[in-house]
């Protein structure tokens, strides 16, 4: 028996006359996102994208799970295609297709759709009929079309005739490469893996910036970020990721700054170097994991400091979000346990024992230009490491 | 040129063992439990292995038993007497600085089978005094457990005066010592120290990693956490690693502990004044510690900074700590030091295969590390 994922669009099918593009960059995403699976055959009609199987060794658990993780769809099911688009294929097709699941449950109805109106049977003629074989086939079963175990869905489509239990659900979201373009700063903790998800969530295109200062923070610490960013890349596709050579600039902030600036002074610094990469990338936003009130640096006052080193749009998807509903969101990216691994970031290399929670912008620049860093920016924006990135599918 | 002075850790595996071991798996590849003669021949190895073994402990090759490393060795000792003695009391004393195979072992017969575990916290000497494990000691306790070296100070813990009161007090009591970190860096005789059981790792001395061995003194039962067949007398069954098991043999058989012991203690002597020269530097392990390893503080910056910054120039040890993220060395904190010396503390641990070309490296690249690297 041939099966099918049928796919259906999100909140894509309100986007007016731009529908087509952004059906066009689904489309685009899916074939990336199973193209080491075998061929498929990816065609969208009334607001449902076909990805059809083309050679007979694929694994379709597999390609459930990938479907599952890309942005644009809101629900998928996997279905049976019946031979013919007759009422006969269809009702010799589903006993035998749905036995494993039949058998397992004791109550069921049958919903039909009937978009292909050419059809001769209205919809509830074909429950009927599905309904009376299912029962025929499967004396334990009986129907209860309140609070069935067990919805069976048959679909009858343009292209044919389909059969399938219960749809499952899609990641959400919007098409990523509809959003734009925005460069992610990753550390390696729990919200920069969880804030660069968010953003592709909303179509956003990604490019991570990593700051390493060695031997302050160690290889491991970049391999973890690699890591996590190649789990994130399950959801937004491939991505380049710039390591930018720290250590240098964190060593002057030390031996320059004031100690309770040091934070937001490095903050800022990683702001600036940050917009500079993002524009020579196409990259109109900067996302950072900041949640106001977490650490001493995300208080309003030193966002707003932050804010101001940025040449561009920042967005912070977690800013209002606890630290627990971060945690739990990890949890499903399944980042969590990566980012929990104990290296030293660039984070926390220096950390003042009494961090400014209110700095004041005009110190802060005060302390920043005294010390002078530009030569050093250009120094590290001249030594970046480029590393490119694709999903980690085991 | 790499200078690897992370011996605690692991060690080189020494040329002859490395043959024996492929030899083992090339050659000589039969499953000691075969009735037929490609097995016979794998059973010798792996007798001869047990014999070199008690030779090294002043046991009896029966008293062996193979196990996957140092942490099952431990785990095995201290579940498999918990479980045979569980009716004659439940009480379990251990020290607090155990190494976490002991710990984490404890932990989990406390909150899952319902034993109590007493923690016996070392003087500020680093060392577990026989009084105040002996203050511990009653009718119900059935096991007692202090290791032999301390794995990140070096510390020698008086074990055999230790055993001999706890007996004394209470003579159904058994005694186990991890000798991970002291096995082949000194003399041990399991009589002397009077201990009826005693772990012991392959990787820590020469030979490859996988591989342990506790000892069993004759008339102590024990239950075993895994089943199955038939080997090492049920305690631990599986098929044994023969490869890894006569490769430890081998290691064992080149046991030089005087002439090592001797050389090792010139070379810690010399690492010492070198290094405590060096300004910000101070020493953390006790007088008494096995030369072997020597744990120091350098000065205000981070252990984990001072070992990526050591490595830049292939001189690998140890962080006596973890980093800012990581939980701080349980070690450490037993023996009362301060949270600033413990993050930069660091852990340097030799063997037979270094020399003064090492220390000197050492001492340069820490003291280059001082100067440039910002103090955190």
């Amino acid at each position: 028996m041939k099966e099918i994922l049928l796919l259906k669009d999100g909140e894509i099918v309100l986007k007016g006359l731009n529908r087509r593009s952004f059906e066009d960059v689904l489309k685009k995403n899916l074939k990336y996102a199973l193209s080491d699976l075998g061929s498929f055959e990816i065609k969208s009609a009334q607001s449902t994208i076909y990805v059809r199987p083309l050679d007979d060794d694929i694994d379709l658990d597999d390609a459930c799970e990938r479907v599952s993780r890309v942005f644009g769809i809101v629900a998928f099911s996997r279905a049976v295609v019946c031979e013919e688009k007759t009422l006969e294929s269809i009702l010799a097709t589903a006993p035998v297709y749905l036995a494993d699941s039949l058998n397992g449950v004791k109550t069921f109805k049958v919903e039909a759709k009937r978009s292909d109106k050419r059809f001769p049977y209205k919809s509830p003629e074909i429950c009927r009929e599905v309904g009376g074989v299912l029962l025929q086939s499967f004396p334990h079963l009986s129907v209860d079309v309140h609070n069935p175990d067990m919805v069976v869905n048959v679909e009858v489509r343009d292209f044919g005739a389909y059969i399938h239990g219960k749809p499952l659900k899609g990641a959400g979201g919007i098409p990523v490469g509809t959003g734009g373009n925005a460069a992610i700063l990753i550390s390696g903790g729990i919200d920069s893996p969880v804030a660069a998800y968010m953003m592709a969530k909303r179509g956003v295109k990604l490019t991570a910036i990593h700051f390493a200062s060695p031997p302050y923070t160690s290889k491991r610490a970049e391999e973890k970020v690699v890591r996590l960013l190649q789990k994130v890349c399950r959801y937004s596709g491939r991505m380049k990721m710039y390591t930018v050579p720290f250590t240098k600039i964190q060593e002057k902030i030390k031996n320059e700054c004031p100690e309770e600036l040091f934070t937001i002074i490095m903050r800022r610094l990683m702001m600036k170097i940050s917009s500079r990469i993002a524009t020579d990338n196409d990259c109109s936003a900067l996302i950072t994991g900041e949640s106001l009130g977490q650490v001493a640096s995300q208080t309003i006052n030193a966002l707003g400091c932050t804010d101001a080193a940025a040449d561009m749009l920042v967005f912070r998807p977690l800013i209002g979000m606890d630290k627990q509903e971060i945690i739990d969101i990890s949890y499903k990216i399944d980042t969590y346990e990566t980012s929990i691994e104990p290296y030293e970031d660039c984070c926390t290399v220096f950390t003042p024992k009494h961090p400014r929670t209110k700095p004041v912008l005009k110190y802060v620049e005060y302390a920043e230009e005294e010390a002078g860093f530009d030569e050093l920016i250009q120094e590290a924006l001249d030594n970046l490491k480029i590393t490119k990135i694709t999903a980690d599918n085991d | 040129m790499e200078h690897y002075l992370d011996n605690s850790a692991t060690t080189m595996v020494s040329e002859k063992s490395a043959q024996k071991a492929f030899e083992m798996m090339t050659a000589n590849y039969g499953n000691p439990s075969s009735l037929h003669e490609k097995g016979r021949l794998a059973e010798i190895e792996l007798s001869n292995a047990r014999k070199a073994i008690a030779k090294a402990l002043g046991a009896n090759s029966e008293e062996i038993f193979f196990t996957s490393g140092g942490t099952e060795a431990n785990n095995t000792a201290l579940f498999g007497i918990a479980q045979a003695k569980k009716r004659r009391g439940n009480k379990i004393i251990i020290s607090a600085v155990e190494h976490s195979s002991i710990i984490e072992m404890a932990e989990c017969l406390e909150q899952k089978y319902g034993f109590s575990v007493s923690l016996v916290m070392p003087k500020s000497d680093g060392i577990i005094h026989t009084e105040d494990v002996l203050a511990e000691v009653d009718d119900n306790t059935i096991l007692v457990s202090v290791m032999l070296v301390n794995n990140e100070t070096g510390a020698i813990m008086p074990v055999s005066e230790i055993f001999s009161a706890v007996k004394r007090k209470n003579p159904d009591i058994v005694c186990h010592t991890d000798a991970v970190q002291a096995f082949g860096k000194m003399n041990i005789n399991v009589k002397k120290l009077n201990v009826d059981l005693l772990s012991i790792s392959a990787h820590k001395v020469h030979a490859p990693k996988g591989c342990g061995a506790l000892y069993i003194r004759k008339s102590v039962r024990i239950l075993p956490m895994h089943f199955g067949g038939e080997q090492e007398k049920k305690i631990r069954p599986g098929t044994e690693s023969i490869p890894l098991i006569a490769a430890f043999g081998v290691a064992c058989n080149e046991f030089d502990i005087n002439t090592n012991l001797l050389k090792i203690s010139e070379l810690n002597a010399y690492a010492k004044e070198k290094l405590l020269a060096i300004s910000g530097v101070s020493l953390i392990s006790p007088d008494n510690s096995l030369p072997y390893v020597l744990n120091i503080s350098a000065g205000r910056v981070r252990s984990e900074t001072m070992l990526h910054f050591l490595e830049e120039s292939e001189i690998y040890i140890s962080s006596g700590s973890a980093c800012a993220k990581g939980k701080p060395s349980h070690t450490l904190k037993a023996l009362g030091i301060s949270n600033e010396i413990a993050d930069s503390a660091l852990r340097i641990s030799f063997s037979k295969y270094n020399t003064k070309d090492d220390i000197d490296a050492l001492c340069m690249e820490i003291s280059r590390g001082l100067s440039v690297l910002a103090h955190s």
